[in-house]
């Protein structure tokens, strides 16, 4: 079920905070978040948004259609890249 | 002979079964189209009159989108997943399930016929 439309959208208060201040100061810099639950806001577009994945903080540009996303979308928390090899070390060893 | 939306016409069935062979239209929307037209839903698609089938087409020209438009739009949406990089587009990018299924066993159908892969008998 979705949210509650009288709560309106779920942004990180101090994420939030800190757009606001950087819209205000019409600057653009990267800002590091663990805040992977919050909506992606129209004041949002254009910035630079450092996502947690559990490691690292991921950047991510925010453009108009990521509107309405989470962040934590973008920012994948796996690393799969394919299983091993039949390879002469797995074989070989016996 | 009855050709609404393109291509779609069998005949011998119930109009109410046949519209179903519309894309885009299913037994729901097929009901709510008869019902608003005033056809019989009883009727077979040959025994239809020429008036009651642009009834029929004219309904479903004005408030249904069927065929080739509702596909190119389940496209779109799909691609525009896939070109902003999120999760869900990753998913579709490389034939997964999208939607949190497992993959350890069955997404069968997403993911096709089974491949099997490595653990050959040692020797």
């Amino acid at each position: 079920m979705g949210r509650s439309v009288k709560k309106g959208p779920y942004v990180d208060p101090s994420l939030l905070k800190k757009i606001q201040a950087q819209n205000a100061q019409r600057e653009k810099r990267v800002i590091k978040t663990w805040a992977r639950a919050s909506t992606i806001i129209p004041e949002m577009v254009g910035h630079t948004i450092a996502v947690h994945d559990g490691r690292r903080h991921v950047p991510i540009y925010i453009s108009e259609e990521m509107v309405g996303h989470k962040l934590g979308e973008f920012a994948p928390t796996r690393t799969f890249k394919g299983h091993a090899d039949k390879s002469e070390r797995s074989t070989g060893m016996r | 002979m009855a050709r609404i939306a393109g291509v779609d016409l069998p005949r011998d069935k119930r109009i109410e079964a046949a519209l179903p062979y519309i894309y885009g239209i299913g037994w729901p929307a097929s009901r709510k189209i008869l019902a608003e037209s005033r056809v019989n839903p009883d009727t077979r698609v040959r025994d239809l009159t020429e008036e009651e089938v642009s009834r029929i087409r004219e309904i479903i020209e004005r408030d249904w989108r069927v065929e080739g438009e509702l596909r190119r739009e389940v496209q779109m949406n799909i691609k525009r997943l896939i070109d902003i990089g999120c999760y869900r587009g990753l998913r579709h990018r490389r034939g997964l399930p999208v939607r949190g299924q497992r993959t350890k066993t069955n997404a069968r159908t997403r993911k096709g016929p089974r491949r099997t892969v490595g653990a050959k008998k040692k020797k």
